[in-house]
């Protein structure tokens, strides 16, 4: 997967809305390198002081597109990812909840084939702590966010930002987060996080951050048997009844697939610490990081 | 969203998968009736759960006044916690081979992937633990769709009594209806080979992508929507996600993850929550009616506030969740927890207004709320 960096070049899709505008300004004052934005009906306006494109293929006339963010409808998404992809972002985040999921699918499939990284649907976003973010993260929030060396993988925007306030109450801080999303079929996955964050210089410990349903913590699990960077996790869920939606779409136990109790022994199987609450995660990054 | 099995099946009607004759009753009188006219039949309870079969939900009878019998039985059962008030009077085929067939939006792959078996009757899990070596699968590109090409590929070699073609052809049918309609899942089991050499969906289940219901509202109609409880009816009014449970520590949170993590710090303290009430995303500006929601429940004895802002600030939800205190006039302890975007407003507010604290954290809130609800359950004969 494709991590975005200060000097990449960023347009945001549906820049003129309420929450476009709001979190475009936020991202630039944080150091976000935001080159355009797109509204198919306001092309050639300027907007947060950057051109309006009618699509993001448009745009790449005037340069190279790193990555999009999206603040799309969800019956819209599927069209503006596509617009996306053909334009060449190698990174493109999908903010979006609720968007259908045979759309998801096209789009991933689509992404695939050109190579592009898709982050989410239903994410907020990602940081690279004092370069960029992208989504709706609350980088600039000092009491959430300081400079660090932990990566933080996460389905959860929410859990993330009590998880992540954690980390720096206990004087640690972030290098990169990740937020992949909580819907069922997501285009990167926690393995996909984690093998980036593996490789990624800066980054010295791992947080994961995962929920019930699906197979992913499973799957992260057979690769961080591999790792030498110490994993930290957290699984929430554990008190939820099997075969209820707890608000995430992905966040289902269906029979005994994607339980608590399997992603805890599967991730606790490769070496991760698994940590009964959150509060507890600034007592294990001091264990993982001792020298 | 479920579908009753006589719903599911009329997506496969569209498409031109053969079904057998039946008629849809809900006296026992008509089944009788049904069965006059069809002959040999099956009594299927109509309910959208799996588990109908095992729980005597299907009956067979040869003559009306069996087919009554079976049917007056079956009408006003209990199933799965749904009860039966219809059932399908369906014609008995004669059966000489049963498959299992579906197609399903998979988190793995990424995308939609086929499976078959020559195993059908059995539910999948059995299939897949009994006969697993006979389960095939193959994932689909959704740009192509299932061609007649990847259909063949995916039962080649197997032995289908000469049904080949037919089998593919209604797998390629089979795919058209799952894409049109955005189904999450579409299965039919047993799919059957008849003693006259016909390919006939004996059952079908249908699961429409909940996500894909606002494209899809005329077909969503058919569907059989969540059984809620009045307070989560409520709750779905007013687009807050609540979910009732057995405990008595009423939790509010924003976000999906933030709010399961604070039921899950409640049960790591030993208490058990009363409810899942997350008021993330757009809905965090309904702090009053969400409020107002968990605390409806009888025997919540404690409540916790869990906010950690980001999109959603802490002083929004809080300023809706004061407003709403003089109404509600909650009599139980309150414990709060407040950190993240907006988070000092909000507690100059609750100290304000309620000349409260928050707790240092989460867990700090969670423990002394189940302490508070551990100390009222033991004070009062409840």
């Amino acid at each position: 997967m494709y991590i975005c960096r200060d000097k990449h070049r960023v347009i945001i899709q549906g820049i003129t809305g309420k929450q476009g505008t709001f979190w475009t300004e936020r991202m630039q004052e944080y150091g976000t390198n935001v080159v355009g934005g797109v509204h198919p009906k306001k092309a050639g306006a300027i907007h947060c002081d950057v051109p309006v494109y009618a699509s993001v293929v448009d745009a790449r006339k005037d340069g190279n597109v790193d990555a999009t963010v999206m603040f799309v409808p969800p019956l819209d998404v599927k069209a503006a990812a596509l617009d996306s992809i053909e334009a060449g972002a190698r990174l493109v985040v999908c903010l979006t909840e609720h968007i259908p999921v045979h759309d998801v699918m096209y789009i991933v499939a689509a992404a695939k084939e050109f190579g592009t990284t898709i982050i989410g649907p239903n994410t907020a976003g990602t940081v690279t702590v004092g370069e960029c973010f992208l989504g709706f993260m609350p980088a600039f929030n000092g009491s959430i966010f300081q400079p660090g060396s932990v990566g933080v993988i996460s389905r959860s925007g929410s859990l993330a930002t009590l998880i992540c306030q954690n980390i720096t109450a206990s004087g640690y801080g972030i290098r990169v987060f990740l937020g992949i999303g909580g819907d069922p079929v997501i285009g990167t996955s926690t393995v996909d996080a984690l093998r980036a964050l593996d490789g990624f210089q800066g980054v010295d410990a791992i947080a994961i951050v995962g929920e019930i349903g699906g197979g992913m913590e499973e799957a992260a699990a057979e690769y961080a048997a591999s790792m030498d960077k110490p994993i930290t996790a957290f699984i929430a869920g554990g008190a939820a009844p099997a075969g209820k939606k707890m608000g995430h779409a992905g966040a289902i136990i269906m029979g005994d697939k994607g339980t608590y109790k399997s992603k805890r022994i599967a991730l606790e199987n490769a070496g991760v610490n698994v940590l009964d609450t959150p509060s507890h995660i600034g007592d294990a990054l001091r264990e993982a990081l001792a020298v | 969203m479920n579908f009753e099995e006589h719903a599911a099946k009329l997506f496969l009607v569209e498409v031109g998968i053969t079904v057998p004759e039946s008629r849809l009753v809900d006296t026992p009188h008509a089944a009788a009736a049904a069965a006059e006219e069809i002959g040999c039949c099956a009594i299927k309870a109509q309910v959208p759960t799996g588990k109908r079969g095992k729980l005597g939900g299907i009956q067979f009878a040869t003559t009306p006044e069996e087919a009554q019998t079976h049917a007056n039985n079956i009408i006003g059962m209990e199933i799965d916690g749904y009860k039966v008030e219809q059932v399908l009077v369906e014609s008995k085929s004669a059966i000489t081979k049963e498959f299992y067939v579906a197609i399903l939006n998979d988190p793995e792959t990424k995308g939609p992937v086929v499976m078959f078996s020559t195993e059908g009757g059995m539910d999948i899990e059995e299939i897949s633990a009994k006969t697993p070596g006979k389960l095939r699968k193959c994932a689909v590109d959704i740009r192509d769709g299932l061609t007649s090409d990847g259909a063949r590929t995916l039962v080649d070699g197997l032995f289908l009594e000469g049904a080949d073609d037919a089998i593919v052809d209604v797998l390629t049918r089979l795919y058209t209806a799952y894409k049109v309609n955005d189904a999450e899942l579409l299965e039919i089991n047993p799919l059957v080979l008849t003693g006259a050499g016909d390919i006939v969906a004996l059952d079908c289940k249908f699961v429409l992508d909940d996500s894909g219901i606002k494209r899809q509202i005329k077909l969503a109609e058919r569907g059989s929507p969540d059984r809620l409880t009045q307070l989560e009816i409520v709750g779905e009014k007013h687009g807050i996600k609540y979910i009732e449970l057995e405990g008595n520590v009423a939790v509010l949170a924003n976000g999906a993850g933030l709010t399961m993590t604070t039921m899950d710090v409640v049960r790591h303290y030993g208490g058990q929550p009363a409810n899942f009430c997350e008021i993330g995303g757009e809905a965090y500006t309904k702090g009053k009616e969400a409020l107002e929601i968990v605390l409806a429940k009888a025997n919540v004895k404690s409540l916790v506030v869990n906010f950690c802002g980001a999109f959603a600030r802490c002083d929004v939800m809080m300023s809706g969740l004061l407003e709403a205190w003089d109404e509600v006039e909650p009599d139980i302890p309150a414990f709060f927890s407040i950190a993240g975007t907006g988070d000092k407003e909000a507690i100059t507010m609750l100290k304000t207004k309620l000349d409260k604290d928050p707790l240092p954290n989460m867990d700090a809130a969670c423990k002394a709320a189940v302490q508070a609800a551990d100390a009222a359950t033991q004070g009062s004969p409840q």
